[in-house]
């Protein structure tokens, strides 16, 4: 039986990265993948998805040529299969770029299913290839980066065609003429904005009050209010019964207000969140402890059982790859033996959405730090007041900032604009330094950018702005 | 002179890419800004333009070949003046040189530079006593709270001060601060106030608690480990040391296999009996102690407990247990034996139902078949909570304890 130091199970943006670093750091190690490599951040989720909503931003760029005096003569079309067709191949060069890295590192990758055998003195683990042929290998650890998958509704049959969860929505055979979405979290506002653009009607039906309940909420309205103008429809307050596939179409029975109401439409969308694939690996056995389909785990990313470590989606939330890459380096460094290796924390890890406009926010939302009974400042600034912006014809949104009034801790930063994705990493170096207002305030920004108005947004907060 | 085409490198890192396609082909006639060919590399694609004038005289790589060498020649340009023999007899003055360039692109000092930075022992060598480094958030937290910057030790990079270190400083101090400390009188400095340890404060808190809700009581016993030291001395005449405190391990973790009754804890609901046979180590670190824990030791022979209580010691002064490496377990092992403590009572570690606590053992007196012998006698302690472990389950176990110390063969079996 051959023995690893270490041995990664998942490909995706936990799972390479802790590969790799491992090898950085000499350690023998296996990465077991069943699909493809990158994961789904790279083959079905975040790369595709940002593929197709480049789309849906030189859609509204082209709508928008006429005031730069760009004439157009004769028609604009598009066809849904070469757009589909673009995203297909940015994955795929990018899963094959995973595939260069990881043999640059000569780090060997095993396809197949990885599940712990046996766990005594070293970790035995069985990798089942095609069905058919079953290795054995044994590693003194094991990294558990398995991800996750979409969360379903009971009664609700994702095998029918009509149904749909984020993978489906990503390659659509034609274009739906109307599509029911549930969830409007990042994934579902991303997919209502996109087939939005491209013409469908789109309904999105949330639970909470509020889209996007876990940004801040000044930034839900304003963003409700600019879908709401392209033509999107929200039911707030709202949620699924029951679903009638009958006659080819979706006829979506919805509890609205204490009513119901049926909502007709060619696709249902389900974006309600993902639940962790922690099925068939062995856990039970070895009696690691999950909670709600995750797995628990330490700040060093370690599980209960001794040399097992867990990274990434099928840990706790929250749930991006870029927290997942985190996380892979810690526990790497951690099975490594290095010492001073920093904790990740979790009020410092940036999250943003690529609808049009964009959404970015980290730290501490508006009521998350009123509810912590902090003494607070707050700065907004509209991009309306940003040189920028307007030269972009792009002046929607805006950037808050929340500062801890005794301290000048920078608690939170939350916008809604053209580009803000980029500005957010600004603030997370700004939080990972703990600057307090005054560096950011002294901080010479270049002009003209949109970053000025994450500048102007910390004077707002100390009235002392100077461009609104 | 003809004109070389190499492999160029798109990254820092890069050492060898695809040549996924020829956009002209030999013979053709290229001018500055043409572009020759297109190359991959893990994320990126390329193209190769022509910087000179002339014609493209050969093509050293396919279409589609992969892992090409940075800095090798993919292709040759004639310029105008150039010859074919020209053309030959360069090209292979550059091959020549080629395996040196790709070596220079490895050494270059710049990678030597990064490794070297992170090989560093930041804690030690880089900590410039003079300086102290501090976040600007930190520094206005330790102002406000009028706190000295040298008195904090930062756990940021570097040796940084940063919030965390602030706030952490700030508690313990809090707690210095309580009513107690607050009468006595500030000004008078012959005392030092240290305050808690993270540690300190879980062992004031775990063993006030053991002494309120557990009802303590105590068993002493002489065991004579005269049979177990020659026992000892033998197998410590090879390469392999084992302790008495290997023993008591092994022996305990007998006792309660033959005792199950008495391995249990004492739950607000229940009374739970363990399958397996644990047994903890107290082991005295920096500012307090920590009880690792052996499992399964009935399975495990003294060679295997000794060498994993090592490894187990070794991490806990260090800092590096595992939570599952020091919790559970029914029963912990004490021993102040080597401070010649001849016997004292322990406290037991709650949730756990006993504690043994080991005192010295020493030459003494003994009367055998009305015969004054000389014997080995170390002293052993049982605290029992007497929720759980009555006098006469506790006195069992001890009794088995003491038969497998006095008669070490028993062990084997």
């Amino acid at each position: 039986m051959r023995k690893f130091d270490l041995v990664v199970l998942g490909g995706g943006p936990g799972g390479y990265v802790a590969a790799i670093r491992a090898k950085q750091l000499g350690l023998n190690v296996l990465l077991i993948e069943n699909n493809e490599l990158g994961g789904v951040c790279l083959n079905w989720g975040c790369i595709p998805t940002k593929a197709l909503l480049k789309v849906s931003e030189f859609k509204n760029n082209i709508k928008k040529f006429k005031d730069f005096g760009i004439e157009v003569n004769g028609k604009i079309t598009f066809d849904i299969k070469n757009i589909i067709q673009r995203s297909r191949n940015v994955s795929k060069q990018l899963s094959n770029g995973v595939k260069h890295l990881l043999k640059k590192n000569n780090i060997e990758v095993i396809k197949g299913f990885g599940s712990i055998l046996k766990n005594k003195e070293e970790i035995i683990l069985s990798i089942l290839k095609d069905e058919a042929s079953n290795i054995k290998i044994s590693s003194k650890n094991l990294i558990i980066a398995t991800g996750a998958k979409p969360r379903l509704i009971s009664g609700i049959d994702i095998k029918n065609d009509n149904i749909w969860t984020a993978k489906d929505a990503m390659v659509p055979k034609s274009l739906p003429k109307s599509i029911t979405i549930i969830g409007s979290g990042a994934i579902g506002i991303e997919f209502a904005s996109f087939y939005n653009d491209m013409g469908s009607k789109v309904t999105v039906i949330e639970m909470e009050n509020r889209i996007l309940p876990n940004e801040d909420l000044e930034v839900s309205e304003t963003a409700r209010n600019i879908f709401v103008k392209r033509g999107i429809t929200f039911l707030s307050n709202s949620s699924l019964i029951s679903v009638d596939t009958s006659k080819n179409r979706i006829i979506s029975k919805i509890k609205f207000n204490n009513k119901t109401i049926d909502l007709e439409s060619e696709k249902l969308l389900l974006a309600i969140g993902i639940t962790g694939n922690i099925e068939n690996l062995g856990l039970e056995k070895s009696k690691i402890n999950t909670e709600n389909g995750h797995i628990v785990t330490d700040d060093k990313m370690r599980t209960n059982v001794k040399n097992i470590y867990a990274i990434g989606d099928v840990t706790q939330p929250p749930w991006l790859a870029h927290k997942a890459s985190h996380e892979a380096i810690i526990a790497s460094e951690t099975i490594a033996g290095l010492k001073d290796v920093h904790s990740l924390d979790k009020n410092s890890i940036p999250s943003c959405t690529y609808s049009y406009p964009q959404i970015a926010s980290i730290g501490l939302n508006e009521k998350q730090a009123k509810d912590k009974g902090l003494k607070i400042k707050i700065g907004s600034f509209p991009f309306l007041g940003n040189g920028k912006s307007i030269t972009m014809s792009a002046s929607d949104g805006f950037i808050k900032t929340i500062f801890n009034d005794e301290t000048g801790e920078l608690i939170g930063a939350h916008m809604i604009g053209t580009e803000v994705t980029e500005l957010i990493n600004s603030f997370s170096i700004a939080k990972q330094l703990e600057t307090t207002e005054k560096d950011i305030m002294n901080t010479v920004f270049a002009h003209p950018t949109l970053s000025e108005a994450l500048h102007e947004s910390v004077l707002a907060a100390y009235n002392r702005a100077i461009h609104f | 002179m003809p004109i070389f085409i190499k492999m160029p490198s798109l990254s820092p890192t890069m050492t060898e890419g695809k040549l996924s396609k020829w956009l002209k082909k030999k013979g053709d006639q290229v001018t500055p800004g043409d572009v020759l060919a297109e190359i991959e590399t893990d994320k990126a694609t390329m193209e190769i333009e022509a910087v000179d004038e002339g014609i493209l005289f050969e093509i050293k790589v396919d279409e589609g070949a992969e892992n090409i060498s940075v800095g090798s020649v993919i292709a040759t340009i004639m310029e105008e003046n150039d010859s074919e023999d020209d053309m030959t007899s360069n090209l292979d003055l550059e091959m020549n040189n080629n395996s040196q360039v790709i070596d220079n692109t490895n050494n270059n000092p710049e990678y030597d530079e990064i490794k070297a930075l992170s090989n560093l022992d930041f804690d030690e060598k880089t900590i410039n006593e003079d300086r102290i480094r501090i976040s600007p958030l930190a520094k206005r937290l330790a102002i406000k709270n009028k706190i000295l910057f040298k008195e904090i030790k930062g756990s940021g990079p570097y040796g940084r001060i940063i919030k965390k270190d602030i706030e952490n400083f700030s508690r313990s101090k809090e707690l210095l601060n309580d009513d107690f400390n607050k009468r006595i009188d500030v000004q008078d400095n012959n005392f030092s106030d240290v305050p808690h340890s993270p540690m300190r404060k879980v062992i004031a808190q775990r063993l006030v608690n053991s002494v309120n809700e557990a009802p303590h009581f105590f068993l002493s016993v002489d065991c004579n480990v005269s049979e177990l030291n020659k026992v000892r001395n033998q197998i410590n005449s090879g390469a392999m040391k084992i302790s008495v405190n290997d023993f008591i391990v092994k022996a305990s973790a007998k006792a309660l296999k033959n005792v199950p009754k008495a391995n249990c804890s004492w739950n607000s609901d229940f009374i739970r009996y363990s399958n397996t046979f644990d047994v903890s180590v107290a082991v005295a670190i920096d500012d307090g102690l920590i009880t690792p824990i052996v499992r399964n030791v009935e399975r495990k022979g003294l060679e295997e407990i000794s060498n994993e209580i090592k490894d187990l010691a070794d991490k806990a002064k260090k800092g590096n247990l595992a939570l599952e490496e020091y919790q559970g377990g029914n029963f912990t092992v004490s021993n102040l034996g080597m401070f010649g403590i001849k016997n004292f009572t322990a406290i037991i570690n709650p949730p756990q139902s006993m504690i043994l606590a080991i005192g010295k053992a020493e030459k003494k007196p003994v009367i055998v078949n009305d015969e004054v012998k000389i014997s080995e006698i170390m002293n052993v302690t049982l605290s029992c909570d007497h929720r759980v472990i009555d006098g006469a389950l506790g006195s069992l176990w001890l009794n088995k304890f003491k038969s497998y110390i006095e008669n070490p063969s028993l062990m084997l079996l």
